[in-house]
């Protein structure tokens, strides 16, 4: 019986190790924040973190993530106060809402390796996650606000204007 | 026209359908709901005894939380959030203390003015606006009656604010929990007491016109809103359906499930009996779990007959169409002013067009799902859907029992945008659940969701519009042909009346047509395209009508403005004169148009060349539920046809704005659906199948393709009107203008490809 290591916690699941990933931990997992969107790769609504690298769960099976640290939307901050989470609130980024948990994890591994990107590396980044309701200008301005926050934080002598 | 549309500007909505107070929560009873638990929607069944429910709308528990229930589908359009800040404004409550849950089915969540459960067309804020005001207010005159009896005051005395009634003379004051929690606010108002309430003037509200945080947002940013595809239920299993090659009209010959059988955890495959035909020739393969379902539907060997459509493409439906239009005959009349046969031989100038649209495709991110548990005599549906009234009777219809007996437990909706006005995604949960004896949740593949999408349908348009000797229009022709979506729903109420008396007709094809432009000589011809409706049964895309319609209205307008040699700017301008009929809105759109204009710097220098601007202005959704709206698109168009768009200015008139950040929101992502259809969506049938069948192949916009937004609002204070669809509407012929003007090429059909650009480049 294959286990997972998801937001910090060994969970034994039981089914077929092609089982994708998504399907695992949407229902024997029941955490339902990462959403199926496409099933092949194409719109992102599924991503969640594999040791820290943002990967389509559709797509990921489940042998392949046993053995790693898997991050869900559940598990991305204690209080759902990341900094992303904090600036879609403030930036009232969702419409819908459904492809977000996937939109704010695929932002959140761009920002733990560079919390000073440009407006090219954030779209280079983003550019495999749909949003339907198309708030993609909302998303880049609560990424760089997001960015903003996280170099305050970890500098807060060399505090630069979010451009 | 529509006529069911009853609201008007000057006109309240009409309040007798329901009684708002605490005596009409009788109306579950109606339906004999009342003594299966949990029935009445979580709201009813659970508030505490104690709490205030000054209308079916909101309750105000004991700690002061005042939870609204919204009786409308929220896709986005943060439409509870809306309703619970038009209580708040009357009833004087903090923010803070607002809440918001989903309405079940019960017909006394029903919208007030459409006497129905349905979420379209850009109504829900301005046909819910006064009955929510009313609602907000009476809470407040009970709270505020009870207060004083407790104080030993006139009414008239207290102020309501912040949760709050105070005496500003003593400094006394209660919170409305403490009111609660005494049990002495039971105030009730008649339908007619509701109505003689006067309300807040604009220039008392202090919540109408605030960008208040939406009230829905923090749970779509953590994982915690519950959409329908998340619902898990005891003993539930898993759905997974196969669908035919042909979009409608299948029937499935033979099923081999020998293979399914050996697949893990397999339960049964169900043969839909499908006798509402919302589907045609579906399978769905149950098993424990949604990825073993999927294993067992891929192993089914299925033998189909493809029926009287398998053999049509979107080329036989274009050309049924121009063949239909052609014949003098065919269609009926949406509008016939003045004689345009006559005017249009008279004229000096005589010019005509064909504009064209293929098969869009509303792909919501949240595939189609339902979640279905037969419970005793009672069928439960979890979904998210936009028209429960009809959903819940065809979900009864698939069930063989009274509609009286299903209840639908709406959920947040993963998107919508018309498509989840249908329900045929509760059909094979509802069959599936009684074949097996369990709950079952059955999830579309995107492959699913594609080829079996109620799309916007294909459509032919063809203008011709004449000119006297001075240039000016006099006479302009214009016939739709098109599948007529909202004519499948069956219910008549959604008909128009045709002007020449030929029977209903579906406004919901040809409404934008009747413009607001001043021509003598005009008529509009609504023709079904029964090869159409019947082989791509079509639905609602967001916008509509309009989506098309204006698509060829202001692309031709463009072409005559050209053929006159005058800017198409003050072209419209001055076809906007107001006359008649057209009093009133015509200066409203007039005045949104030179807003954009000036937004955007209109012919206010030179650009480079390969460059142009192109504006449109539209009336969207409806001549009656008008929100004025104009664009102006600037494009960038390369020698290889190629179109760049480098910026949308988008102005709406909305009367009066309830939450101005979330109109920006909605009017800007409406801006952006316009372009995705203008340039980059377009969906194919083929063997009477649709062709695309996931986001590879059907590209709607991603951000790398995102160009600049402006948006502004007016609000000048006239009624609120619609934000969620208008804007998708006025884009696209803004692209086809600016393309023209950047490079001289004219572009008759969506979606503009590259290909067409430069083709009509060398024309």
């Amino acid at each position: 019986m294959p286990s997972l290591n998801i937001n910090g916690r060994n969970m034994s699941v039981e089914a077929a190790g092609d089982t994708p990933l998504l399907w695992v931990i949407r229902e024997q997992l029941q955490m339902t924040g990462t959403k199926f969107g496409c099933g092949a790769g194409l719109c992102g609504a599924c991503t969640v973190h594999l040791n820290g690298e943002a990967v389509r769960s559709c797509q990921t099976s489940l042998s392949d993530a046993a053995g790693k640290k898997i991050t869900t939307i559940e598990g991305l901050s204690a209080k759902g106060d990341h900094p992303l989470q904090k600036a879609w609130i403030a930036e009232q980024v969702p419409q819908c809402g459904y492809c977000q948990s996937g939109q704010i994890m695929q932002a959140a591994s761009l920002l733990a390796k560079n919390s000073n990107p440009t407006k090219e590396e954030v779209v280079s980044h983003m550019d495999g996650n749909l949003c339907r309701c198309m708030t993609y200008s909302r998303i880049q301005k609560a990424i760089m606000r997001a960015a903003s926050e996280i170099r305050t934080a970890s500098n807060p002598g060399t505090e630069r204007r979010a451009t | 026209m529509n006529t069911h549309v009853k609201i008007t500007q000057s006109e309240p909505a009409d309040l007798s359908r329901r009684s708002f107070l605490v005596g009409s929560a009788a109306a579950g009873l109606a339906l004999g709901y009342s003594a299966v638990p949990g029935l009445l929607g979580a709201d009813q069944a659970f508030a505490a005894a104690s709490s205030f429910d000054p209308s079916v709308w909101y309750s105000i528990a004991p700690d002061g939380i005042v939870t609204i229930t919204c009786g409308k589908a929220d896709m986005g359009q943060h439409i509870a959030s809306t309703m619970a800040q038009i209580i708040c404004e009357e009833l004087g409550a903090s923010w803070k203390d607002m809440r918001v849950q989903l309405a079940s089915n019960d017909p006394k969540f029903n919208d007030p003015v459409l006497g129905a459960q349905v979420t379209g067309g850009s109504w829900s804020t301005m046909m819910n606006f006064d009955a929510m005001s009313r609602a907000g207010a009476a809470g407040r005159i009970a709270l505020t009656e009870a207060a004083a009896a407790a104080m030993g005051v006139q009414a008239s005395d207290l102020v309501v604010r912040e949760s709050t009634i105070t005496n500003p003379k003593s400094k006394k004051s209660m919170t409305f929990a403490e009111i609660v929690k005494s049990g002495k606010a039971t105030k009730t108002f008649t339908p007619d007491e509701l109505k003689a309430i006067k309300l807040k003037s604009p220039d008392q509200y202090t919540m109408i016109g605030v960008s208040v945080p939406q009230l829905d947002i923090p749970s779509k940013t953590n994982g915690t809103a519950k959409y329908g595809i998340d619902v898990m239920l005891p003993g539930m299993v898993h759905g997974a359906v196969v669908t035919p090659p042909v979009r409608y009209g299948a029937t499935v010959k033979s099923v081999d499930d020998s293979a399914a059988k050996k697949v893990p955890g397999f339960i049964k495959a169900v043969t839909l009996d499908d006798k509402t035909a919302t589907t045609t020739g579906w399978v769905v393969a149950v098993a424990n779990t949604y990825a073993n379902a999927k294993k067992a539907a891929a192993a089914l060997k299925i033998s189909y007959d493809g029926g009287p459509n398998a053999k049509l493409s979107s080329q036989s439906l274009f050309d049924e169409a121009k063949r239909l239009q052609g014949l003098g005959d065919s269609g009926q009349f949406f509008v016939k002013d003045g004689d345009p046969a006559a005017a249009l031989g008279t004229a000096a100038k005589v010019m005509e067009a064909e504009y064209t649209t293929n098969i869009n495709i509303h792909a919501p991110m949240e595939p189609m799902n339902a979640t279905a548990e037969f419970k005793g005599d009672i069928l439960h549906i979890y979904s998210g859907n936009q028209f429960a009234t009809r959903s819940g009777a065809i979900a009864a219809g698939a069930a063989g029992i009274d509609p009286k007996f299903v209840v639908l437990h709406q959920m947040w909706l993963g998107g919508g945008f018309g498509r989840r006005l249908e329900a045929d995604m509760m059909v094979p949960a509802v069959q599936a659940a009684k074949a097996v004896g369990k709950p079952v949740k059955v999830i579309f593949t995107r492959e699913n969701d594609m080829t079996m999408d109620f799309s916007r349908p294909l459509t032919y348009q063809k203008i011709k519009a004449g000119l006297d000797g001075d240039g000016k229009l006099v006479a302009l022709s214009h016939d739709v042909v098109s599948a007529w979506p909202t004519q499948r729903w069956g219910i008549p109420d959604f008909l128009s009346p045709s002007v020449d008396k030929k029977g209903p007709l579906d406004a919901f094809t040809v409404n934008g047509a009747d413009f607001f432009y001043t021509v003598p000589n005009h008529y509009v011809r609504a023709i079904k395209n029964e090869m159409a409706h019947n082989a791509t049964p079509s639905g609602q895309l967001r916008s509509v009508a309009p989506g098309w319609t204006f698509w060829a209205i202001e692309s031709m307008i463009d072409e005559i403005a050209a053929a006159a040699g005058k800017d198409p700017a003050q072209f419209r301008i001055e076809l906007l004169d107001g006359k008649g009929d057209n009093a009133g809105g015509a200066q409203r759109l007039r005045n949104t148009l030179l807003a954009a204009m000036g937004l955007a710097g209109y012919g206010t220098k030179q650009l480079p060349k390969g460059e142009g601007m192109g504006v449109a202005c539209v009336s969207s959704q409806e001549r009656k539920t008008a929100s004025w709206t104009a664009c102006v698109a600037h494009v960038a168009v390369a020698p290889s046809g190629e179109v760049n768009v480098k910026k949308l200015t988008v102005a709406t008139d909305v009367g009066t704005q309830v939450n101005p950040d979330g109109i920006r929101a909605q009017v800007e992502g409406a801006a952006l659906w316009g372009m995705s259809l203008a340039l980059l969506e377009k969906a194919t049938l083929k063997d009477g199948g649709i062709e695309q069948t996931n986001f590879d192949t059907y590209t709607p916009l991603r951000m790398s393709q995102l160009p600049q937004v402006a948006v502004s609002v007016i609000a000048n204070g006239e009624p609120a009107t619609g934000v969620g669809e208008p804007a998708v509407t006025v884009v696209a012929p803004a692209i086809g203008n600016a393309v023209f003007n950047a490079c001289g090429a004219r572009v008759r059909g969506l979606p503009i490809t590259a290909e067409a650009v430069k083709a009509a480049m060398k024309a």
